[in-house]
């Protein structure tokens, strides 16, 4: 297990540079320039390249990624240009937002998904089957950002219940799990769990009806061994895969949603992306982007070392 | 239960009174606070020169900060013009009219309780100008020094008076001057002596960004608590200087909502009580409930700004005038904009100080545009080519994509063939420095970039002047007519307000009489607001003053 865990993370490596070669590279072959944000629209050519020295934009390619991976390896990712602000501050602020609506959305979905998917896939071909089935269904096909109007809508403008936009009350300077707070969470969380809802209840009917029509299933029931136990084996036999699979949702979600925060003016890494890329701020999108690449990255690994963990098979192969 | 003895009825209703009258002094003293969503994707910068365009000063700049001169906000019917802020009077130096004398306002201090005087609008002065400043932020040059590209230099005179020195004769300094907003020099260098940093650069950088969370101006509001890309508070100001304009508010919550639908929600769920930019098709609903819609012309111009390079099919004047004739201005406003523009007939409109009196009036007139096409020898099945660069969406670009279709069918009728050529906001804005002659036009012999009409540069001189051509600024067409340079440099030269007034109004007719863009439409800066909020006087500016407003909790 050990050599294996060290073998993932060797392989990590090239995936990070690459990683952040690309997102470099990406900002920089877009046409526009890159001092938009606090370069005025008559400025001189004089005042252009003062600020484009002062934010080494002058400098050859390699140099400017070379220094930024330097940089970058020590934690300072450089400042915002439209706000001076330090970029890895600015970021890990809205990821801490983010994970906290990824794993309000988490619990909503996963307990949802997986509580749908294992009742379609012992009810299989029946009409339970069919209605936990048309709501993965929904879940997957229906633009959340527009689900998200609907009941901003529905909750906030005709009923009143809950707050349409913002992550906290005014005055309120970080997150607290209280529901002067919660409030603000639900309606977000829920536009962002139906997807991967959708996705893990279609995972788990398919794992569990294919495990319950698989002999050592019918081995154990003409053993006599009572129900809870045989869902006991499923569970263990499915989870491998769920567990891929909701590790990659989570990985998604991890990664913010342009539109959902927008839509709730949720201050996350979507909605961070979403002013990186309005104001051009080129060394806030670089990094931004860079994080979330790496957390994306980091807990693909984490669900890898984690299945290996459980289905040893997973090692051998 | 009813008490039936008179005795302890009466005490009982004695005792409710007094507990109501106790109770009175702290209703009375509830907190007012108004709670208002920017289009702003983040807070504009706090540290006195805000990014974001104007939206930045209107929210960040001119709550918390002054600057030596400032607008009149205090009208909705006339145009707003400069008037003294931090400074009470000034005067051009009749022997070096590059020398500008300011007489300071006495009695001001920033929020921190320093005194404002001479040494502090040197030091603001140089935190934008000297390179080897301490207070010097490159981060603020961008949003500042083009703002007021002839200044150069600042010396004390005495306590409460300052010399200002341009790089050449300048009259539109005192204009510019409503720009550079004043921060306090003892509350940074507080923060600079407590910073830890290798150098006097990273210490001067950690000052400005902890200045940016605990600011300092002069203005009517204070900054109360700061959270990044979340929320502004601000609290009134009860010693502000101009006791008129001491804000009535107690706080006001400045929050973040880029995206229109949801600022709209939050209006209408009444998380807040007042938005800038409703979603248009929300606007019947916001009335039909009671909201408040405010909406008035604002210096601010939708164009096309002509290509005048050889080849240029707009170097006909004919065919520019047809283009102002051929477009239904009036439709497009009731139809396309639900109302929320003003048509456009120059850069400015009838009424303000620098309209002149044109003698082309651009108004629809589609059998006049026919006739000058048919004149300069198009028709029905000759018809001109042109292409327009402009983009799908951008800052202060209203619907151009719709708008620009609008003008593609009006100008059909008029024996124009319009080639629409779509590009990214960002990238349209960086090709408009780099002018009709790069690559980067793409063919296009007219681009769509709205502009600000704040200041007479903004507004007139950086389009017509011909030294003004890329790379140097934003004649994209390369205009060059030797009437609006002479016209430019008299307006520039000429320091009595009044004749500098008249001497612009010249120029701006001049460039209506020769159709220099076609103009099409001012935006409105439409906000809508609850039925609680009353005192709020929409000025034809981009700007807004919040003192005056009051809220009912």
């Amino acid at each position: 297990m050990l050599a294996y865990t060290a073998r993932r993370i060797v392989y990590v490596v090239p995936i990070v540079i690459s990683v952040a070669l690309v997102c470099f590279l990406l900002v920089h072959i877009t046409p526009g320039d890159p001092l938009v944000a606090v370069l005025p629209a008559d400025a001189s050519q004089e005042l252009a390249a003062q600020l484009r020295a002062a934010y080494g934009f002058d400098r050859p390619l390699p140099v400017q990624f070379g220094l930024w991976l330097l940089r970058a390896l020590h934690g300072d990712l450089g400042n915002s240009i439209a706000t001076g602000r330090p970029v890895l501050a600015e970021v890990m602020r809205a990821v801490g937002n983010t994970v906290t609506l990824a794993i309000a959305a988490a619990i909503i979905g996963f307990t949802m998904g997986i509580l749908l998917g294992l009742i379609a896939g012992y009810f299989r071909e029946t009409w339970i089957d069919k209605v936990a089935t048309s709501f993965a269904i929904a879940g997957v096909s229906v633009p959340h950002y527009w689900l998200g109007m609907v009941m901003v809508i529905i909750f906030s403008v005709q009923l009143n219940w809950l707050p349409a936009v913002g992550a906290g009350p005014n005055g309120s300077n970080s997150w607290a799990w209280d529901w002067a707070h919660l409030k603000y969470l639900v309606l977000p969380a829920i536009t962002t769990s139906v997807i991967p809802m959708g996705i893990v209840t279609r995972t788990v009917r398919a794992l569990t009806g294919d495990i319950l029509s698989q002999d050592f299933v019918e081995a154990l029931r003409a053993k006599g061994l009572h129900e809870r136990g045989v869902f006991r084996h499923v569970i263990k036999n499915a989870a491998p895969t769920a567990l891929a699979v909701m590790g990659l949702q989570l990985g998604y979600m991890l990664g913010g949603s342009i539109l959902i925060e927008t839509v709730f003016s949720w201050p996350g890494s979507g909605f961070l992306l979403n002013s990186a890329i309005f104001q051009r701020d080129l060394p806030l999108l670089q990094g931004t982007i860079l994080i979330l690449a790496l957390f994306f990255v980091f807990l693909n690994l984490l669900v890898d070392i984690a299945q290996a963990a459980i289905d040893p098979r997973i090692k051998r192969g | 239960m009813l008490i039936k003895n008179k005795k302890t009825r009466a005490a009982l209703i004695a005792l409710l009174a007094l507990g109501t009258a106790a109770a009175w002094p702290r209703v009375a003293a509830a907190e007012t606070v108004l709670r208002i969503g920017m289009t702003a994707a983040d807070i504009p910068r706090t540290l006195g020169q805000p990014d974001q365009g104007f939206e930045g000063n209107r929210f960040t700049g001119l709550t918390m900060y002054d600057a030596l001169t400032g607008w009149d906000l205090s009208s909705a019917d006339k145009a707003s013009t400069v008037i003294p802020g931090l400074a009470t009077e000034w005067k051009v130096d009749d022997a070096d009219k590059t020398k500008w004398v300011f007489k300071l306002r006495p009695g001001v201090t920033f929020h921190d309780g320093s005194p404002f005087n001479a040494d502090a609008v040197v030091w603001n002065v140089e935190k934008v100008l000297k390179q080897d400043a301490p207070q010097f932020d490159a981060s603020q040059v961008g949003v500042t020094a083009s703002r007021m590209p002839t200044l150069a230099s600042a010396k004390k005179i005495d306590d409460m008076t300052v010399e200002l020195t341009t790089k050449e004769p300048d009259s539109f300094l005192p204009i510019n001057l409503t720009n550079l907003f004043m921060a306090s020099p003892a509350k940074w260098q507080h923060f600079y002596d407590k910073a830890e940093g290798a150098d006097a650069k990273a210490k001067s950088q950690a000052a400005w960004t902890a200045f940016a969370k605990d600011a300092a101006g002069t203005g009517p509001w204070k900054m109360a608590s700061f959270t990044p890309r979340e929320r502004l508070e601000l609290v009134k100001n009860a010693n502000y200087w101009d006791k008129a304009r001491v804000p009535k508010i107690d706080k006001m919550v400045l929050l973040p909502m880029p995206e229109a639908n949801a600022r709209t929600a939050a209006l209408l769920s009444g998380q807040v009580d007042w938005v800038e930019a409703p979603a248009p098709d929300a606007l019947p609903e916001l009335k039909q409930r009671g909201f408040k819609l405010y909406a008035n012309e604002q210096p601010h111009v939708w164009p096309w700004q002509f290509s005048r390079i050889e080849g240029s099919p707009w170097n006909d004047i004919r065919v520019r005038k047809a283009a102002n004739l051929c477009v239904d201005r009036e439709g497009l406003k009731d139809g396309l904009l639900a109302g929320l523009m003003v048509p456009a007939t120059g850069t400015f409109e009838p009424g303000h100080p620098w309209r002149g009196k044109p003698t082309f009036e651009i108004k629809y007139d589609k059998v006049a545009a026919q006739k000058l096409m048919q004149e300069a020898g198009f028709g029905p099945n000759k018809k001109l080519v042109v292409k327009t660069q402009t983009s799908a969406s951008g800052s202060g670009q209203m619907q151009p994509l719709a708008m620009n279709e609008y003008l593609q069918q009006a100008l059909a009728e008029c024996y124009f063939d319009v080639k629409l050529d779509v590009i990214e906001w960002n990238t349209l804005f960086t090709n408009w420095r780099r002018g009709a002659k790069d690559p980067s036009a793409n063919g296009s012999n007219a681009t769509n970039v709205t502009y600000a009409a704040m200041d007479p540069f903004f507004a007139l001189v950086r389009f017509l002047q011909s030294g003004m051509a890329p790379p140097v600024s934003n004649n994209w067409g390369f205009i060059n007519d030797p009437k609006f340079d002479e016209l430019v440099k008299k307006a520039r030269q000429t320091f009595d307000p009044a004749a500098r007034d008249a001497a612009l109004a010249e120029l701006h007719a001049a460039s209506v009489d020769d159709a220099a863009f076609l103009y099409v439409a001012h935006d409105v800066g439409p906000r809508a607001m609850s039925p609680k909020v009353t005192g709020v006087v929409q000025p034809k500016s981009w700007f807004i003053d919040f003192s005056p407003v009051s809220i009912a909790q």
